[in-house]
């Protein structure tokens, strides 16, 4: 690391903002912070004094959890306001509900919400440090730096490795951040699915789009199947769960395709049969326990380097 | 329409396209109408007038738009008829076509007949109200176009959204031959472009914005102009913005269809890059699209495949636009903003001075059967002023129009109206002594 470097950002909403030594400068801090949560009392005063505010506007159980845990264990007070969408529909609209919380002083507003953009507006009408936790189809930012932590840790490095991300592109936050976070960090990423589920012009944020799984799969170091997030579909995108499972889902035959030391990875739920079958998912090859552990390291470092990176 | 002033418009340059006329000139207008005209200081005022030098300055027939949403009934906190046609005139326009996309809607004589006594009560511009397509706009049954069109209604639209069914539409077109009235599409192929909310292609994606793919216009043109062709009825086509659009148009016309077309000035001004980081300001629809479309734009306006440049002012308040992107309300306001962003083509040599006149009220005035459009002793005295050199900036607290959602707020343009005349009288004059 190099003397001078400063961590640059007040605000992480999205992969696209951070440079190559920005996110290794945060893979490294969250490595450090791996520590912390292998001791006995997992626990830091860093963020003493600080408010944290996790406002979710959509369910999220893993994410929120892991962002709750990683603000206690940096002793911050942390507050949750499920928003849902109940406020919205009564009327109160996202600058509102920032200009409510403004009187609680917030150091740090993590946000996820099912609007593309939504962290951004709200980083412009509030003082506070505001933290995409997903924001519609755009970006989910912790996601994917946990998951290159991941990688980095299995592979030693990210640099030159074949990533492929298999199914629903279109509508994944998690492969949009993936996309750009594995290109800037000297990786190859080569995507597939069915063709109604991959956006125009993502070769332009760095993917090699692939007609099959096959082919996107082949050699590859890192394989990630996403979840098929049926909740988003406004209309039939493919034929069948059944249709898609057989021409789409990650198996055992499927992988063998892949470097024989390939890792697998979803970030989460997953459809057991769908998008992975139950060996795959459960297989050796699967790293997909050390990503959850991976994110909360992942968000201390984040929570820490936002708010200046200081008292360590 | 309030007293009248006998005034003598002196050494403009005089740019009249209707009669070819460009050059400097004298107009002198008396009792709401054009008296005479002539050569540059040769008509004399008669005593009880006022005299104005308008050396340097534009003098062409008033400017029209037809393309508005003036909100009321039903929306005036958006904007007013009163508000929406001070904000014509400052713009430099002396008539709107206002759409019917009100609550209620504009179906009927009741609407009508309401929104021209608020106009004739406002007195800043005259008002030409499009009537609705369809009941309610909702697409179903035939709108009253008889009774419309003896209310006053100009043309009909379901404007906001398509006449998704085509064979309402081949009956609208059949039927309002019966009473003279112009079709307007809002062309709009709804399955493709649903949920969408800007240009579908690598930005939407990297945006995480679902996108409006540009074949959602182009196919409804595409059956728009096949159902006018088919049944021999004229057809108008609102707010274009891709460059097949600009081809199926180009083709249409070339075959003898009785076609017409219109672009706004954000499509030739703006690219879908004016997004930036989520500004609403920047959503429309259809949405702003990419440096080859605008490009394609400027060859159609060049060529004379579109006929009209007509803003589609859309008003909207921080309540529909202040919001998450893909939440937000389509639309912008334009009336103040097109006169100096349609400069810019002239700048460019785009356009010629004498082809933005035909654009921004010869073609308008025709296209909808109104009279102006032209400079013609005798005629109305709608006129407007245009100063190709007046600098100034588009800030917020300059804005008429009772909502500022305008992506060109805080530019700096060159090239502004005036003084704007509506039968003779003054309804927005920046020109000292005058107003
Ligand atoms: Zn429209």
């Amino acid at each position: 690391m190099e003397e001078q470097y400063r961590f640059p950002h007040k605000h992480i909403l999205g992969i696209e903002e951070l440079s190559s030594q920005d996110i290794t400068f945060i893979l490294n801090a969250a490595a450090s912070f791996q520590e912390i949560s292998r001791r006995p009392i997992k626990k830091v005063p860093t963020l003493r004094g600080k408010t944290v505010i996790h406002l979710f506007f959509e369910p999220s159980t893993r994410t929120r959890l892991s962002f709750e845990i990683a603000a206690k264990r940096m002793s911050a007070d942390s507050f949750n306001i499920s928003a849902s969408t109940s406020s919205a529909t009564k009327g109160e609209s996202l600058i509102d509900t920032a200009r409510n919380l403004t009187s609680m002083n917030p150091d740090i507003i993590v946000i996820r919400h099912s609007s593309s953009g939504s962290p951004h507006l709200l980083a412009e009408h509030i003082g506070a440090s505001v933290i995409n936790a997903g924001d519609g189809t755009h970006e989910h930012p912790s996601q994917s730096l946990l998951d290159m932590l991941t990688v980095r840790e299995h592979k030693g490095k990210i640099q030159g490795l074949k990533i492929a991300i298999i199914g629903d592109i279109i509508h994944s936050r998690v492969a949009h951040s993936n996309i750009l976070g594995f290109t800037k960090m000297g990786a190859r990423v080569f995507v597939s699915g069915p063709a109604t589920l991959i956006p125009q012009g993502v070769e332009e944020m760095g993917a090699t789009v692939c007609s099959t799984v096959e082919e996107a799969i082949d050699d590859a170091d890192v394989v990630m199947a996403l979840r098929i997030q049926k909740e988003r579909q406004f209309d039939p995108l493919f034929p069948s769960l059944r249709e898609y499972a057989s021409f789409f889902g990650i198996n055992k035959n499927r992988i063998k395709k892949a470097k024989p030391d390939a890792i697998i990875m979803h970030p989460g739920p997953i459809n057991r049969g769908v998008e992975m079958t139950f060996d795959v998912a459960d297989g050796e090859q699967s790293v997909i326990l050390d990503q959850v552990t991976n994110g909360v390291a992942v968000r201390m470092a984040l929570l820490y380097l936002i708010m200046g990176g200081e008292e360590r | 329409m309030s007293p009248t002033e006998t005034l003598l418009l002196q050494n403009g340059r005089v740019i009249d396209p209707a009669n070819q006329i460009d050059g400097p000139g004298d107009i002198l207008i008396e009792n709401g109408r054009i008296k005479t005209t002539g050569d540059a200081y040769s008509l004399q005022c008669p005593e009880n007038g006022k005299t104005v030098d308008l050396q340097g300055k534009w003098l062409v027939p008033g400017l029209i738009d037809m393309h508005v949403h003036l909100r009321e009934p039903g929306e005036e906190y958006k904007e007013t008829i009163a508000s929406g046609t001070k904000a014509a005139a400052a713009g430099g326009f002396t008539a709107v076509a206002c759409m019917p996309n009100t609550n209620p809607v504009n179906d009927c004589q009741a609407v009508t007949a309401l929104i021209l006594s608020k106009a004739r009560e406002a007195g800043f511009a005259r008002v030409y109200p499009v009537g609705a397509i369809s009941k309610n706009s909702a697409g179903t049954e035939l709108a009253e176009f008889g009774e419309l069109k003896q209310s006053g209604a100009v043309a009909v639209s379901d404007d906001g959204r398509p006449v998704a069914n085509s064979q309402l539409m081949r009956r609208a077109l059949e039927y309002s031959g019966n009473h003279d009235l112009l079709v307007i599409s809002h062309s709009e192929e709804m399955s493709l472009s649903k949920n969408g909310v800007m240009n579908e292609g690598a930005l939407a994606t990297r945006l995480g914005l679902r996108g409006i793919p540009r074949v959602a216009e182009e196919i409804m043109i595409y059956r728009d102009l096949s159902l006018a062709q088919y049944v021999r009825r004229p057809i108008h086509i609102a707010h274009i913005s891709t460059r097949e659009s600009v081809a199926l148009i180009r083709r249409a016309k070339e075959q003898g269809c009785m076609v017409t077309a219109e672009t706004a000035p954000h499509y030739f001004s703006l690219t879908e890059k004016a997004v930036g980081q989520y500004d609403t300001k920047a959503k429309m629809n259809p949405p702003l699209r990419t440096q080859d479309d605008r490009e394609a734009i400027f060859e159609g306006l060049k060529d004379g495949t579109i006929d009209v440049i007509a803003t589609d002012h859309a008003p909207h308040s921080p309540r529909e636009k202040e919001l998450e992107f893909d939440q937000a309300a389509n639309g912008i306001i334009g009336l103040e903003t097109a006169v100096p962003l349609t400069m810019n083509l002239v700048r460019d040599n785009i356009l010629s001075p004498s082809g933005m006149i035909e654009l921004l009220s010869l073609q308008p005035a025709r296209i909808i059967g109104v009279e102006g459009g032209s400079l013609s002793i005798g005629s109305a005295a709608d006129i407007t002023v245009i100063d190709p050199d007046k600098q100034f900036i588009y800030t917020k607290e300059r804005v008429v129009s009772k909502n500022t959602n305008s992506p060109f707020l805080d530019w700096e343009f060159t090239g502004k109206a005036v003084l704007t005349i509506v039968g003779g009288k003054i309804t927005f004059s920046e020109i000292e002594g005058i107003g």
